[in-house]
């Protein structure tokens, strides 16, 4: 059986195509010039460059971390492409601007970048390497208020929101990635919901990695002012390549008074090949702050691609009742490493988290959740339930949980519990005695295992996570 | 229908269980097939069923015409072969509904036929729940999960009646079961006899076959049928017990 596990694992990424466009590119090494010359070819204010200057300054004392549980060989860092651009002959005005190859690339990926969005009532922006290709819906966004554009963009046309915001809840001194983005950061997302405003449609993002050696390193700020509502999606995909490549982001949320974040991640970067060959590193910083009372952030994520996932997606809780979700589903098949979780950091008065981590482990994958949950000494009546499991499909997949706990407040309250489990091959028989396929046994008995976290997960999105981790397993039972 | 010859057949590595069966089931009959523990009488459902745990050393099986052991479980179970677990398997997170649909709709897909959805189903459902005697909640319930024993029992039933197989093996259906869910279950395993099906209970005692009434009576002992009979056959055996067939095994065989 443990053989037949294993088929089930094979199906070809189909993501890994590489598009043919000329791009307009910095050269490989790090140092204060690269960091000018993306500064100079983004027009960017001084400001914005010293900040930027200030973190390479500090990136270059710190030593890149070593406490996950996953093993890589060394990355040289100025072996690596900082800035790639698609060449375009002038700024886009509309959709229709957007290179033909461009959009058919993102038609491959099943990316409406057109008027099927309309129909779709999603509003996309696509980064493509480094810079973002076209926003659609803004004339409908803007007539709330509400904007949304790359982040290049807002610099230039709102830099007071984003002087005010950058770096406030990832500093550009967080960590080791979490500074070489601040230092090189090409492009992202940024949305600023006014007050009282509730987005009407999913926002979304699209990130795309198309040149080779090209680290992709967006950065994504949103905030939702007092009363405010929005729900952002974000999905990135990556050609087949037989080198590692780089990608390290930061995502800031920022929810003032009774203001609510949703934020859900379906994260399909190239895995490497059945031998672990080649694949992102995934290496992100996301952080939300709820910086008001009664205020919400909730993170879903379902991590299926990616050669090594280093990512923790955490919540200030600093406004008295807030809350923080974390809903996360990760797979690792073949020889893929994931060390991922949450920081819950309870900070204010009567203040709730909640954490649902599901684990899944095939072929000679490694998973580990990595959780902290803080209750500082001020936060009476702060409130945390953990519920972390693992699911083992086959016998050379591991399995780990390093949760750490610290309260500060004899008043809080602070659950954990944890399981492990093998799929069954009991389970696998019953259903085929009812006429099911192995494959299709195997896909439900985890999306059953799953359900806890897709639910969370807007429709649409919820669809496209099962498939992709039926896709994923695909060949783990044969 | 169900023609086995000469059937053997272990568990793993271990030593045969099945010695040699010889068993022929027409459309229209019930077959009870008994036998003290460790006789090998759930083997013979587990391997007729495809449990990928068996392994046939030897013998053949046809259903329908078909070569039974050259198939997946899932084909058996599209061929219209359905068998009620002893030990029904808990899927948390999976409803009951959407499990029952999706068996429904892969036998569909196997027959040509056009796939039903949800509402249409949810119609289907409810003419079957009665015959079990459950109600619509445990359609959102996860597959078994959480479910007492004779919940367990009827749930198996239940997907008997949806699925209307061809062939019915209920494995050691009636072991932990009360009085009144063994009725249920029996009334609706009755319900659903027509000439055009075939079912094997495979049982250590008598008291299902109160309820369940036989066509045939087959007494299984250290892996090989040793007497044959008619439904009375079921009650001389719960009189005397099974030692008395143990001696003269090899000259009834």
């Amino acid at each position: 059986m443990s053989s037949s596990i294993e088929n089930l694992v094979n199906r070809e990424y189909k993501f890994g195509f590489v598009t043919d466009i000329e791009a307009d590119t910095i050269p490989a090494g790090l140092g204060e010039d690269t960091v000018r010359a993306i500064s100079a070819k983004k027009h960017e204010p001084a400001w914005l460059l010293d900040w930027r200057l200030k973190a390479l300054r500090r990136w270059t004392t710190m030593k890149e971390p070593h406490w996950g549980n996953v093993r890589y060989e060394p990355i040289d860092y100025q072996d690596q492409v900082y800035y790639s651009a698609p060449r375009t002959a002038k700024p886009l005005g509309s959709m229709d601007d957007v290179d033909p190859k461009l959009r058919e690339a993102y038609d491959k990926l099943g990316i409406p970048l057109k008027e099927q969005q309309v129909l779709a009532g999603v509003a996309v922006d696509a980064v493509f390497d480094s810079v973002s290709v076209g926003t659609t819906y803004r004339e409908q966004l803007a007539k709330l208020g509400i904007i949304f554009c790359s982040l290049g963009e807002a610099v230039r046309e709102h830099p007071d929101l984003v002087r005010k915001y950058l770096g406030t809840v990832v500093p550009y001194s967080d960590n080791f990635y979490a500074s070489l983005n601040s230092a090189v950061f090409s492009d992202g997302s940024f949305v600023y919901v006014p007050p009282g405003v509730r987005c009407p449609m999913e926002l979304s993002t699209y990130f795309r990695i198309n040149a080779a050696n090209t680290g992709q390193f967006e950065r994504t700020l949103i905030i939702a002012d007092t009363g405010a509502y929005v729900s952002y999606l974000e999905g990135c995909t990556a050609p087949k390549r037989a080198t590692n490549q780089l990608h390290a982001a930061v995502v800031e949320l920022i929810a003032l008074e009774n203001a609510t974040v949703k934020y859900s991640t379906v994260q399909n970067w190239y895995a490497g090949d059945e031998e672990g060959r080649g694949g992102i590193f995934n290496f992100v910083t996301k952080r939300g702050k709820c910086a008001g009372a009664n205020s919400k952030i909730s993170w879903t994520q379902v991590e299926t691609g990616s050669a090594i996932t280093w990512k923790y997606p955490s919540v200030i809780l600093q406004g008295d009742n807030s809350v923080g979700e974390f809903y996360s589903v990760a797979v690792v098949n073949h020889h893929q490493q994931a060390d991922t979780g949450t920081k819950m950091l309870h900070l204010g008065r009567n203040t709730r988290s909640n954490i649902v981590s599901k684990g899944i482990s095939a072929g000679q994958g490694n998973n580990s959740y990595r959780g902290r949950v803080f209750v500082g000494p001020k936060a009476a009546g702060a409130r945390n339930y953990t519920q972390c499991d693992s699911m083992l499909i086959g016998n050379r997949c591991g399995a780990h949980t390093f949760p750490y706990i610290e309260v500060g407040n004899d008043t809080a309250q602070v659950e954990h519990e944890a399981s492990t489990s093998k799929i069954g091959e009991d389970q696998i028989f019953y259903l085929q005695q009812r006429g099911i396929s192995k494959e299709n046994a195997v896909s439900m008995i985890v999306a059953g295992f799953c359900k806890d976290v897709f639910k969370e997960l807007p429709m649409e999105f919820a669809l496209e996570a099962q498939q992709l981790l039926g896709i994923t397993l695909e060949g783990s039972v044969g | 229908m169900l023609d086995i010859r000469d059937l053997q057949a272990k568990v793993g590595g271990g030593n045969d269980i099945l010695k040699g069966i010889n068993l022929a089931v027409k459309a229209g009959e019930i077959h009870a097939v008994m036998g003290p523990n460790g006789s090998g009488k759930s083997t013979l459902a587990q391997v007729l069923a495809g449990n990928p745990a068996y392994e046939v050393t030897g013998g053949s099986a046809t259903f329908d015409g078909r070569d039974l052991f050259g198939m997946q479980p899932e084909e058996r179970a599209q061929a219209g072969l359905f068998m009620a677990f002893q030990y029904p398997v808990e899927i948390p997170g999976v409803s009951n509904a959407y499990f029952l649909r999706s068996a429904y709709n892969e036998i569909r897909k196997a027959h040509g036929e056009e796939e039903v959805d949800p509402l249409e189903f949810l119609d289907i459902m409810e003419r079957n729940l009665a015959l079990v005697d459950m109600d619509q909640s445990m359609l959102q319930r996860s597959v078994n999960a959480g479910f007492s024993g004779g919940e367990k029992k009827r749930n198996e039933i239940l997907q008997m009646a949806v699925l209307r197989p061809r062939l019915a093996i209920l494995d050691e259906t009636d072991s932990g079961l009360d009085i009144d869910a063994l009725r249920i279950v029996a009334e609706g395993v009755n319900k659903l006899r027509r000439p055009d099906n075939a079912t094997i209970v495979v049982t250590h005692y008598q008291r299902l076959l109160n309820h369940i009434v036989p066509d045939f009576v087959h007494v299984l002992s250290a892996g090989r049928i040793v007497k044959s009979g008619g439904k009375e056959l079921a009650l001389e055996l719960e009189e005397k017990g099974y030692d008395w067939l143990e001696t003269p095994a090899e000259a009834v065989a």
